[in-house]
């Protein structure tokens, strides 16, 4: 469960984030959806203690944010920002087993190698095991990376917009992988642009704007025509296929 | 590599203006008061400014990065002078105390400057290095002249050299050692220091204690070695960097080649340095200065790929 | 205004406190001292401000590239590798203009490379390859000087800071035969160093033969590097402040004037500067560490406002 009350947040005076609130059920994949500046990012990054303590409370598994050691949190949740940018020369291998550094700090047991093993196939990512990281593609580098969250094995596992630079075959079996992490108990919280992606594949959404959260429900309450079009502030139909709500815009 | 650190030791031992002679008991003495001191004193410098350089560059997410080029070593001086000039007759441990703390806020402050810098504008933050150490020199340099201790702070900040050092007289820089020997300890906290102030915060880690170590370690050694033998420029950018390009950064496999192929530079180029114009001396960080600067800047041209 | 306040700083140098005695030595010899030192200030001043155009960046200076160690570099290799051929006997006026042409050469290949080199996603590499080749022409020169004399430590003094206060008299001559025009040259190519101020890119659609006016440009700045090292020694960040001021007090200043305004207020900056020193204050240290300090602090601010591209 996460919990979050009367969140705010302002860079230089500017509002980023309006006294939110949010309660999140654990065991599901939970998409938060908005236009640009909404504050989403802000949000996860505010709820995996990224950003300084902030006014308001967050409280993740019970444990509040801004008082828990860091070092318990990160075996609660897992956090994979935008900014994945690396200056440091580590192999694939190297950069996923960092994903086990708060179980094991440092010293690997056959769990931990097993954990990385598991996730460089889970991500398709063998064959790179052992590249220097800055040699990989966009796409490449990125899995590595969510590979490295996903080692963590965290209950819950937060995500800001971590399609970029996936093509779809990849992205797919991303959101297939966190469905899976889903059935076996796992809560999953993605930042989502892709509105296809969060209504074929999360459970609930939540839609936000100008620093506040306007809508939060299942899939079919808020991706709706309506709801949509007025979140983006530009014509969105909603229509259905295969019992999911499919989203079109080139009307 | 651990060979060629042997034999560059043992000929480090063996030249000398003095010629050695086995049985004899002034040789021994030369050895024991003398040559040993000095290869040690290189050795443990080069170990710990090549750590010391890792550890700035973990820090400040930069390549181009070292302490001599960040004002570390301009800071432990005007710490230095302002003992020299205040207590003249401070115990030793004293002013290293203030060379240390002196130099732990020059690094400081290099880390507060650079973080209002554009992030990825990469080469900015080795040129406020420069500058910064300008800055800082400049200070030091004025008040030196009008005190006329100019004498002393050219050792200090521009050259580092092995030729003053004899028994009781280098032993400081076993605490750098130290203190580099500490950084491998918490190697795998500056790896992921590495990673980015988000990525570790997620994996648990405080970025800002990592930091705060991690100056305290380039303090230390580049305090040490500035009070011992002054300062030497490039190991802490060249060797990292090299072995860098070798091996990656998972800096618990690589910090201990870094330490090695920082000793071996430093033995290497008092050697030269010793044997060029022999019997006369050139100080050793001016051999670095011309061909350390020389394979760095072939390093910086070559593979353009990895240099974002 | 600044041409006024040149003026008038130059008569205060050239006649506060002039005694009864023997005025007519005295005079002529700060006469000397203030060509000598209007020569550096023009000089450095011009040479920035050229040298920033080409390198489509305000952060760098020949100084900080290592023009003026490399001269220095040139002045000991020319020592030890002509030596044999009575180089060191020459007169003062064929050594310099040698060492000059050297320089010149040397620097153009160099630099010119590099800067030919350079594209927008390099230029980052450029600075910090010229930042280092600073430090390496300066241990080269000190090594070489310890190589030449072994005893000798001032060489490191020397490699390092400017003095102002001793300007090598002889060398004025040829240095200011040499200056002139290299100063008369760069006024007459104002215009086409604004075409080219404006990048590679579009200094070539309007028709500038853009590597050649790189290479003549870096020609111009190589001799006027080597006129102040000559006569000064090296000065740090000098340049760095007169052509940072001369650009906030001329903001879009066309290139004729934002020279012109640099060599003035560098004569300003160093008259003055070194007329307190020496005639007010009496201090035993040498203006060029306190114009390294304050230069380097005006960077400093520079780069922390975002001023610096």
């Amino acid at each position: 469960m996460i919990e979050v009350e009367g969140l705010s947040f302002d860079i230089r005076g500017v509002p980023i984030l309006k006294s939110a609130d949010l309660r999140l059920e654990p065991g599901k994949i939970t998409a938060l959806i908005g236009p640009n500046g909404a504050g989403k990012s802000t949000l996860t990054r505010l709820i995996a203690r990224i950003e300084p303590p902030p006014k308001g409370r967050v409280r993740v598994n019970g444990l509040d944010v801004a008082t828990t050691l860091s070092d318990r949190l990160a075996r609660e949740m897992a956090f994979l920002g935008q900014q994945t940018y690396l200056a440091s020369r580590l192999r694939v291998r190297e950069l996923v087993a960092f994903g086990r550094w708060p179980h094991c700090h440092g010293r690997p047991g056959p769990a931990d190698r097993a954990a990385v093993d598991q996730a460089l196939t889970d991500f398709d990512l063998e064959t790179l095991a052992d590249r220097f990281v800055e040699t990989l593609s966009g796409g490449q580098a990125q899995r590595a990376h969510l590979a490295m969250a996903v080692t963590q094995q965290t209950p819950w596992l937060i995500l800001d917009e971590p399609l970029n630079n996936l093509d779809l075959a990849h992205a797919r079996a991303l959101m297939a992988h966190l469905a899976r992490l889903r059935d076996a108990g796992g809560s999953v919280l993605i930042v989502l642009h892709d509105l296809n992606f969060a209504a074929g594949w999360a459970d609930h959404i939540v839609a936000m704007k100008d620093g506040a959260i306007v809508a939060e429900g299942p899939v079919e309450e808020v991706v709706t025509t309506a709801r949509l079009s007025d979140l983006y502030e530009t014509p969105i139909s909603v229509s259905a296929h295969q019992g999911r709500p499919l989203v079109l815009h080139h009307i | 590599m651990a060979v060629v650190l042997i034999a560059l030791a043992g000929a480090s031992l063996g030249v000398g203006a003095a010629r050695l002679q086995a049985g004899d008991p002034m040789s021994a003495l030369v050895l024991s008061v003398s040559r040993i001191p000095r290869m040690l004193a290189a050795v443990l410098t080069g170990a710990a400014l090549a750590v010391a350089g890792v550890v700035m560059q973990q820090i400040v997410r930069n390549r181009f990065v070292e302490p001599a080029t960040a004002g570390s070593p301009e800071a432990a001086a005007a710490g230095l002078l302002a003992v020299t000039l205040i207590a003249p007759h401070a115990p030793l441990w004293v002013k290293m105390v203030v060379a240390a703390a002196s130099a732990l806020a020059g690094a400081a402050l290099f880390v507060v400057l650079i973080r209002r810098l554009p992030p990825h504008e990469i080469f900015l933050v080795p040129l406020a290095g420069l500058v910064l150490s300008g800055v800082v020199g400049a200070g030091v340099t004025f008040i030196a002249w009008q005190a006329d201790l100019m004498q002393y702070v050219s050792i200090w900040m521009l050259s580092g050299e092995f030729s003053g050092v004899i028994a009781g007289r280098y032993e400081l820089l076993w605490i750098g050692g130290a203190a580099a020997a500490l950084a491998w300890v918490a190697a795998d906290r500056f790896a992921i220091l590495g990673l980015g102030p988000d990525a570790a915060t997620a994996l648990g880690l405080s970025p800002r204690a990592v930091i705060r170590f991690g100056l305290l370690v380039v303090a230390l050694v580049t305090a040490m070695v500035v009070v011992s033998v002054g300062m030497i420029p490039f190991v802490g950018l060249i060797v990292p960097n090299l072995v860098s390009r070798m091996m990656g950064d998972n800096l618990r496999a690589s910090l201990p080649v870094v330490a090695l192929s920082g000793a071996i530079l430093v033995l290497a180029s008092d050697l030269v340095g010793r044997l060029i114009i022999y019997p006369y001396e050139v100080p050793a960080g001016i051999i670095l200065g011309v061909f350390g600067a020389a394979a760095f800047l072939g390093l910086l041209w070559r593979g353009d790929r990895h240099v974002h | 205004m600044v041409a006024a306040l040149v003026v008038f700083l130059a008569m205060l140098w050239l006649f506060q406190g002039l005694g009864e005695g023997n005025w007519r030595f005295v005079l002529a010899l700060r006469a000397t001292k203030l060509a000598s030192l209007a020569l550096v200030a023009a000089s450095v001043g011009v040479a920035t401000v050229l040298f920033q155009t080409v390198a489509q960046n305000r952060i760098l200076t020949p100084a900080i590239m290592g023009f003026d160690a490399l001269y220095l570099l040139i002045q000991s290799l020319a020592v030890t590798g002509l030596g044999t051929i009575g180089f060191a006997s020459l007169p003062t006026g064929a050594k310099f203009l040698l060492e000059a042409m050297l320089l010149t050469g040397v620097s153009v290949a160099l630099f010119g490379a590099l800067l030919g080199r350079a594209s927008a996603e390099t230029i980052g590499r450029t600075i910090l390859t010229g930042m280092i080749l600073g430090v390496m022409f300066r241990s080269g020169a000190v090594l070489l000087g310890r190589l030449l004399d072994p005893n000798e430590y001032a060489i490191v003094q020397q490699a390092s800071f400017a003095n102002f206060s001793r300007p090598a008299g002889g060398t004025l001559g040829w240095a200011a035969l040499l200056a002139l025009p290299a100063l008369a040259v760069s006024h007459w190519l104002g215009p086409q160093l604004d075409v080219l101020g404006l990048g590679r890119d579009r200094a070539i659609s309007l028709g500038s033969a853009h590597r050649r006016m790189v290479i003549g440009v870096l020609a111009l700045v190589a001799v006027l590097t080597a006129v102040s090292t000559a006569l000064v020694g090296p000065v740090a960040f000098f340049g760095l402040i007169v052509a940072g001021l001369a650009h906030a007090l001329l903001p879009g200043a066309r290139h004729r004037a934002l020279l012109a305004g640099a060599a003035l207020l560098a004569m300003a900056l160093l008259i003055s500067g070194q007329w307190a020193f020496e005639r007010v204050l009496g201090l035993r240290a040498t203006l060029s560490v306190v114009i390294e300090f304050a230069g380097g602090l005006f960077f400093l601010v520079l780069l922390l406002r975002g001023r610096v591209r």
